[in-house]
């Protein structure tokens, strides 16, 4: 089973998601997150899934255990760079996601987090 | 040889058989000529019935091949078989928010909805088959 990188840039944690997910990746993910929003006191975890193809249910299912799961520790969840066909298909298949935060794309995540984007103009 | 693009069975015995079935049913897809959106549609939903196969029918297998129809262009079919506990009651099953334990009960009318054509067969004790079907437009 392949796991996925978490990255820690100041006080977010950055992951993003670059391998085709199967259950057992997702379900380590959401117990890695956790345990390094604890030992790092992270303000903020982005969701990076630009290239990401297919987000089923168990997926989808993910991005809402790991916002809840990351308010409770006092951290703010934003999925970045879901792309129009999955955004689409996940409204199709029942899935609306109500409680998880989204941007467009990375920085736009970094901004709504409050992190300051490096080599971005301060506008 | 060239690899056939147009389908192929896949045996669902593990995680990661999943995913070799999103993989089979976005090239199947892609060489039909769907669009991009009808891929996602036609993945996702072959993800969350190969999930229902290995989870409630305990495994099987997936057949994905290219679906015929008089004077148009052909689709994908894809045909989920196991040889599980079978599902009692189909309309129950087919019911938004129902499960029989531990999920949101999404998958199977989620699914029904992201096709054009979703047949399902079931017998108490004698596995389940569902198949679906995807046209290009
Ligand atoms: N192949 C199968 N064999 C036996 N029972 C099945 C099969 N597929 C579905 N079912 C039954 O139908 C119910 C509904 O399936 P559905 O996929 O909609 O929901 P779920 O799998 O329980 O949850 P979710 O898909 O949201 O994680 C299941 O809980 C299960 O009882
Ligand atoms: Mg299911």
């Amino acid at each position: 089973m392949d796991r996925v990188p978490i990255l820690k840039i100041g006080a977010v944690l950055l992951v993003s998601i670059q391998i085709d997910l199967e259950d057992q990746t997702v379900l380590a993910l959401q117990e890695d997150l956790a345990d390094r929003i604890t030992r790092t006191g992270a303000r903020g975890v982005i969701i990076d899934i630009t290239a990401v193809d297919v987000v089923d249910s168990f997926i989808g299912r993910m991005f809402a255990t790991i916002a809840a799961m990351s308010r409770l520790m006092d951290a703010e969840t934003v999925v970045v760079g879901m792309r129009p066909a999955v955004a689409i298909t996940l409204v199709e298949l029942g899935l609306s996601l109500g409680g998880v935060r989204t941007a467009l794309d990375l920085e736009k995540g970094m901004r709504l987090l409050g992190v300051a984007v490096p080599g971005a103009d301060g506008r | 040889m060239t690899p056939d693009t147009t389908g192929g069975e896949i045996t669902i015995a593990s995680n990661d058989d999943v995913v070799r079935v999103r993989q089979l049913v976005r090239t199947a897809a892609a060489a039909a000529g769907l669009s991009l959106v009808d891929q996602t549609k036609i993945v996702t939903a072959a993800s969350e019935l190969a999930r229902n196969t290995l989870i409630h029918g305990g495994g099987g297998s997936a057949r994905v091949e290219s679906a015929a129809r008089a004077g148009r262009r052909p689709g994908v079919r894809i045909t989920f078989t196991d040889d599980g506990p079978g599902i009692p009651d189909v309309d129950q099953a087919l019911t938004e928010g129902w499960t029989s334990g531990g999920g949101l009960g999404l998958g199977l009318p989620g699914a029904r909805r992201l096709v054009d054509e979703f047949e399902l067969r079931t017998e108490p004790g004698a596995g389940t088959t569902v198949t679906v079907t995807k046209w290009p437009r």
